[in-house]
């Protein structure tokens, strides 16, 4: 009778351990991804990093021919497009989230619509933004923004140069478009996560809708939407093929945005697979460590400011 | 006087808000302009979606015939050429990538959610999150350095593990989700049963939560279906029917960009119409399951 007991008990016991070493596992090796990810991109770039050191980051030269790489034209078009991205996907979508969840409070059904429709925008493949801004967008943008805006405002640098529609500028509108469904999704989760106690305390004094918004739900949800504007930067680094198909694909520094230019991601996709020369191959997958830190900086960053609002 | 300001002053830090007549019609104004530029937002938001869905449907529908599915690609200049390949490649790799991610997901979404207090689980979710947005190329730069390298060959299986990559974290989030939502009460009333608490998450906590489960495993199908950028590192793409798993595959997004870049009217025009049947089958997807199975996990948590 007793052995009995212990048995079943024993069996029950194995049972419990078994899965959570399976589920475990499995945990497990997803942080060993991560870890495994950042080895293997520094193991493969030992070539490059032993041959240029430090300085590979801060040249301009990108010479496959002569076996000369500098990173430093597509940190520039990366981080230039990325900032023209969240100046202005940053406004739009937060002026969704607030239409959603504060004009909206009363039509769940049209809110949930509406939802569904701009979740739908990161739901359309990436390659498929850059042919849609290849063949439509960038022309567009050439005939009835670029150009005119280069006939009255050339003076100005950013605005010089020959409005060609591949460049800088169409690279940054496709990529705000592209972060404007991630960054309205989170912010929209964090303005809902506000109390109603918050906007009841501020109409019970007679506030207006915006006054209410303005002053009391937003600087309440501040830190949340830091962190979801964050998550759509780290998205707009990283976005590759959108970026590849209508940046111009020339690393160039210059402050024209009417100018081609290149990014991280868009020359590793492009160059990769005819890269010839070992050292050409590593100083590709050095790129690719840069961008991992990029990503991995602003993804922890942003992670830990919305861990904190929940 | 000095106090009659000072209560002025604590009443606006307090209310933000001032009562003066025609400061009143100022307030209104704000909030009208507001609401429009609110409202603008969501037009702008929606402008591009439509758009985009009318070009790939204009453009993409002449193209789109039965031999266009059943054809291989021909030649610049040869009429008929088709997509066949890329839709094989294209399932075969998915297919495969998610027979590697399912376990995996699934089963690091079951760690999240019934032990959550262990640091494994709190350092291996945060790495999760990490993970569900890394740039997809550099997933791909990581598959090529430790499989293409090694077997010297672009393969279908190369791409899949890189698809596979992408899917984890997204199958095991929403794992996480759909499990930590099935009420403590059922857990408790399956325990006290008798039940040991493995076969309690068998039975009950992952059959009470499994159309959340499909939610997750289906959404991350259709990201992966889409993907394009790891899969120039790893399954280079082709021109005819892939024979073996380690060799160069074709696939629908690949085939996208190789012809939209390319300078061929008709290689562009069949671009538009691979892109029209790859957007069919994402809003498929991402419908199906806004439909069928219903609302996403992450929602009715807060409801």
């Amino acid at each position: 009778m007793w052995g009995l007991t212990i048995n079943v008990k024993r069996k029950v016991l194995k049972g419990d351990i078994t899965l959570k070493a399976a589920v475990g596992v499995a945990a497990v090796s997803i942080t060993c991804l991560l870890g495994l990810l950042a080895v293997e991109l520094f193991l493969g770039s030992t070539r490059s990093i032993t041959k240029f050191g430090l300085p590979f980051v801060e040249g301009t030269t990108w010479d496959p021919v002569h076996d000369i790489f500098g990173a430093l034209p597509f940190i520039y078009g990366t981080l230039l497009t990325s900032a023209i991205a969240l100046l202005l996907g940053f406004p739009i979508s937060i002026g969704v989230a607030i239409f959603l969840t504060e004009k909206l409070k009363t039509k769940k059904a049209i809110a949930n619509v509406l939802g569904t429709l701009i979740e739908l925008l990161a739901a359309v493949p990436s390659v498929i933004y850059g042919l849609w801004g290849l063949f439509f967008l960038s022309p567009l943008l050439r005939d009835f923004v670029e150009t005119p805006l280069h006939r009255y405002l050339g003076f100005v640098p950013l605005f010089s140069g020959t409005p060609f529609g591949l460049d800088f500028f169409t690279a940054g509108i496709i990529l705000a478009i592209m972060i404007i469904p991630t960054v309205s999704a989170v912010s929209k989760d964090i303005l809902n996560a506000v109390p109603n106690s918050q906007r009841e305390a501020m109409y019970s004094l007679g506030a207006t809708d915006w006054e209410v918004i303005q002053k009391s739900v937003l600087p309440y949800a501040r830190s949340g939407i830091f962190g979801a504007t964050i998550l759509g930067l780290g998205r707009a680094v990283g976005e590759t093929m959108a970026v590849t198909m209508v940046i111009g694909n020339t690393p160039s520094i210059t402050a024209s945005l009417f100018s081609g230019g290149y990014t991280l991601s868009a020359v590793i996709a492009n160059e990769f697979t005819e890269a010839a020369s070992p050292l050409y191959l590593s100083a590709l997958v050095e790129l690719g460590l840069i961008l991992f830190f990029v990503a991995l900086a602003i993804n922890v960053f942003a992670r830990l400011l919305l861990w904190r609002m929940r | 006087m000095v106090q009659n300001l000072e209560s002025e002053k604590v009443d606006l830090i307090i209310a933000g808000i001032s009562l003066a007549p025609g400061v009143a019609r100022r307030r209104r104004i704000v909030n009208k302009v507001m609401t429009g530029l609110v409202f603008t937002a969501v037009v702008l938001a929606m402008v591009p979606l439509v758009l985009i869905l009318g070009e790939v449907v204009l453009r993409g529908a002449p193209a789109i015939n039965l031999s266009f599915l059943t054809n291989l690609p021909r030649p610049v200049g040869v009429p008929g050429g088709g997509i066949a390949n890329a839709l094989v490649g294209s399932f075969i790799m998915v297919g495969l990538a998610t027979l590697i991610a399912v376990p995996i997901g699934v089963g690091a979404g079951i760690f999240f959610s019934e032990w959550p207090e262990s640091r494994l689980s709190i350092v291996s979710s945060f790495a999760n999150d990490v993970l569900a947005e890394f740039p997809s190329i550099v997933i791909g730069i990581f598959v090529y350095v430790v499989i293409v390298l090694s077997t010297k060959t672009f393969s279908g299986f190369a791409g899949a593990l890189a698809l596979s990559i992408i899917m984890i974290p997204i199958i095991a989030r929403t794992t996480e989700e759909s499990l930590k939502i099935v009420p403590i009460t059922l857990r408790e009333a399956s325990m006290a049963l008798g039940v040991s608490r493995w076969r309690t998450v068998i039975r009950v906590v992952i059959s009470t939560g499994k159309s959340g489960l499909a939610t997750g495993i289906l959404l991350a199908v259709a990201r992966a279906a889409g993907e394009t950028a790891p899969l120039i590192l790893t399954a280079l793409g082709s021109f005819y029917f892939p024979q073996g798993l380690f060799q160069p595959t074709a696939a629908l997004p690949l085939l996208i960009y190789t012809y939209g870049i390319s300078p061929f009217r008709d290689w562009q025009t069949q671009a538009w119409g691979a892109a029209l049947i790859l957007i069919i089958i994402m809003l498929a997807f991402n419908l199906s399951v806004k439909f069928f199975i219903g609302r996403r996990p992450a929602e009715r948590a807060e409801t």
